[in-house]
């Protein structure tokens, strides 16, 4: 059986200071129950440098520079333990500032909304002129014209409720809403999309500029983050993978938004490696933009117990699931995970359905898995806010399980844990931190030789949308490639060995009878 | 604690007062346990939701706490993994606090 692989992985950050401050949900809350809150009045004194967001340890493994078992090196608090020297470009990607993804959601912003101030436009213009893999952007002439004056832009803000982008203090832009009444259309609503949108364009650049994948062949494109696009009469019409792919010049693909809180991700790559399998598609490109929303959530805690806003960064990533080449990790698609309907809420049914139901099926134990990455949620940012270490929790939850099954003695729980676990290190995304993090540092360390295989593990909180109280989580094994291609002769040899012995089993027993 | 379990908590106990009602935990965390421990007892200390300054006076127990009411293969099963991976004496205290 030919397996699907895969063949790249690219990741982006975006720091968003100033759309922490005024689209986090978390201080929209607070402004709307008291502008004057000592929260708001606190908050701006917390936010950190870009230079800081660079530097910092997690970030810095999120892009590749540093990979997670370096990461697990680095003491705690990692804001006071920053890499010297460390670069925005990364070995999978890049982190970009404000400023210029200001300039990019003008890019990408097909209807106009985004408005831009002219001496700042001019300014990120000329830096997005010199980006490497941005500036052969056609829409990069939207920066050309059509900018606004200061005052037009207050305006806009105090009079039409467009939705204001600051930089360094100053009111710098803006996003308008798209409709009069529509709410699916409000200001607030765009921005989310528009910053969705151009954090994912980012990570789609970023992985046909790393892989040397050509747009063109690019079949089909799977967007898998949570936020919706539509209008008053389908809120959640879609599509974000076709406004993505139009921007990169994937003329040849088409494809569709699939969503599932934060396993969306982990569903999407099942559905890219089932789509290559059965040869529909044969380049399929899984992404996700990062969160306006989300930016901030925490940081009530994290500014009460004097930490820098930790969560400044939109995530995105990009992955390419391709035909068998004997060379990339291969998806085991004979032993995919996932939590049914009927499996149960309890922590043990879940993980029992997302980790060892699989393994059962190809006959693995929980120890023959080198790596396992389930949510990767950066403990730094959810620790203070009483949420725990959610990957800890998940590495000992595996653990036990070993232990139920007596793979490990219970004396070992800890070291098992020690053995295929990681630090998080991803922003509190939502689907982000879901799994995806670990492929492009999996991928690297199998074709290295230094694990045979990984366990990606997304997970998804469903009652959040008040329709079903039932949890949600699916997973898959990256495997080394064995190295050998099956040439499709339309001839299945296992097929035809069992109707041989289920003709011989028939015949048999005619003669008992 | 989630805003709207604090409206049904509140709701539930303005429809069946808080004299036969308690509130069962399943946080993993103390800290985020105590909490709601504290917000159904003496009101929501981060004044976020329906219970910011209403002391309904609710005792909380998390569920560990009440291993020998639950029969113990439904006990091994639903909370058997967790029991060994939580730090139960931790989480138990911290619960516990807002009983007094």
């Amino acid at each position: 059986m030919n397996y699907p692989v895969v063949k790249g992985a690219a990741y982006a950050l975006v720091q968003a200071n100033s759309m922490l401050l005024h689209q986090g949900s978390t201080q929209i809350t607070e402004r709307l129950k008291n502008e004057q809150s000592e929260h708001l009045k606190a908050l701006p004194e917390h936010l950190r440098s870009f230079e800081d967001a660079v530097c910092y340890p997690p970030n810095q493994a999120y892009i590749g520079n540093i990979t997670p078992d370096q990461l697990k090196e680095i003491p705690h608090p990692w804001y006071e333990n920053p890499i010297a020297g460390a670069s925005r470009d990364g070995k999978y990607g890049e982190i970009m500032p404000e400023d210029e993804f200001f300039g990019l959601m003008k890019m990408v912003d097909s209807f106009d909304l985004v408005v831009l101030e002219e001496s700042f436009q001019a300014a990120v213009k000329e830096k997005l002129q010199s980006h490497p893999i941005l500036k052969d952007i056609k829409e990069i002439t939207k920066l050309d014209s059509t900018a606004h004056s200061a005052d037009e832009i207050q305006k806009l803000v105090a009079e039409h409720n467009a939705q204001p982008l600051y930089f360094a203090g100053k009111l710098v832009g803006c996003v308008k809403k798209a409709h009069e009444f529509d709410e699916a259309l409000s200001s607030e609503v765009m921005l989310g999309n528009l910053a969705n949108k151009a954090s994912a364009v980012l990570v789609l650049k970023q992985l046909l500029a790393k892989t040397g994948l050509n747009p063109e062949q690019v079949d089909y494109i799977i967007e898998c983050s949570e936020e919706a696009c539509g209008d008053m009469n389908q809120r959640g019409g879609g599509n974000f993978a076709k406004a993505i792919g139009e921007i990169c010049g994937c003329i040849n693909a088409t494809g569709s938004d699939t969503r599932s809180f934060c396993a969306g991700p982990a569903h999407a790559l099942v559905e890219a490696a089932a789509l290559v399998q059965s040869g529909i598609y044969s380049n399929v490109v899984v992404l996700g933009g990062g969160c306006t929303a989300k930016l901030g959530m925490n940081s009530r805690d994290h500014v009460k117990k004097g930490m820098p806003a930790l969560e400044d960064m939109l995530g995105a990533f990009a992955v390419h699931i391709g035909e068998n080449d004997g060379v990339n990790p291969v998806i085991r698609t004979d032993a995919i995970g996932r939590h049914k309907i009927g499996s149960g809420a309890s922590p043990q049914a879940v993980m029992t359905a997302i980790v060892t139901d699989p393994l059962d099926k190809i006959g693995y134990k929980i120890t023959d898995i080198d790596r396992y990455a389930p949510e990767l949620q950066n403990p730094e940012i959810t620790e203070p806010a009483g949420a725990g270490n959610v990957p800890m929790a998940n590495f000992k939850m595996i653990s036990a399980l070993a232990v139920k099954r007596g793979d490990i003695q219970k004396a070992d729980l800890m070291k098992a844990v020690d053995s295929f676990g990681m630090p998080g290190f991803a922003p509190t995304q939502g689907h982000i931190p879901s799994g995806v993090p670990f492929i492009g540092h999996a991928r690297d360390m199998i074709l290295e030789g230094k694990i045979e295989r990984a366990m990606i593990i997304g997970k998804g909180s469903l009652f959040l949308g008040r329709l079903t109280n039932l949890f949600d989580g699916v997973s898959m094994i990256m495997e080394k490639n064995s190295g050998v291609v099956a040439t499709d002769t339309g001839f299945d040899q296992e097929q035809l060995r069992k109707m041989i012995a289920e003709a011989m089993r028939e015949f048999a027993k005619s003669f008992r009878e | 604690m989630d805003l709207e379990n604090q409206a049904r908590i509140k709701d539930l106990c303005d429809k069946y007062g808080n004299e036969d009602l308690i509130v069962v935990l399943g946080g993993a965390e103390p800290e985020a346990s105590g909490l709601a421990a504290e917000t159904v007892a003496t009101g929501d200390p981060t004044f976020a939701g329906p219970l910011s300054g209403v002391s309904l006076g609710l005792k909380a127990y998390h569920i560990f706490e009440l291993k020998d009411e639950i029969p113990a293969d439904v006990y091994e099963e639903q909370v058997g993994m967790m029991e060994m991976v939580l730090d139960v004496d931790e989480i138990v205290n911290e619960v516990k606090t807002y009983r007094k």
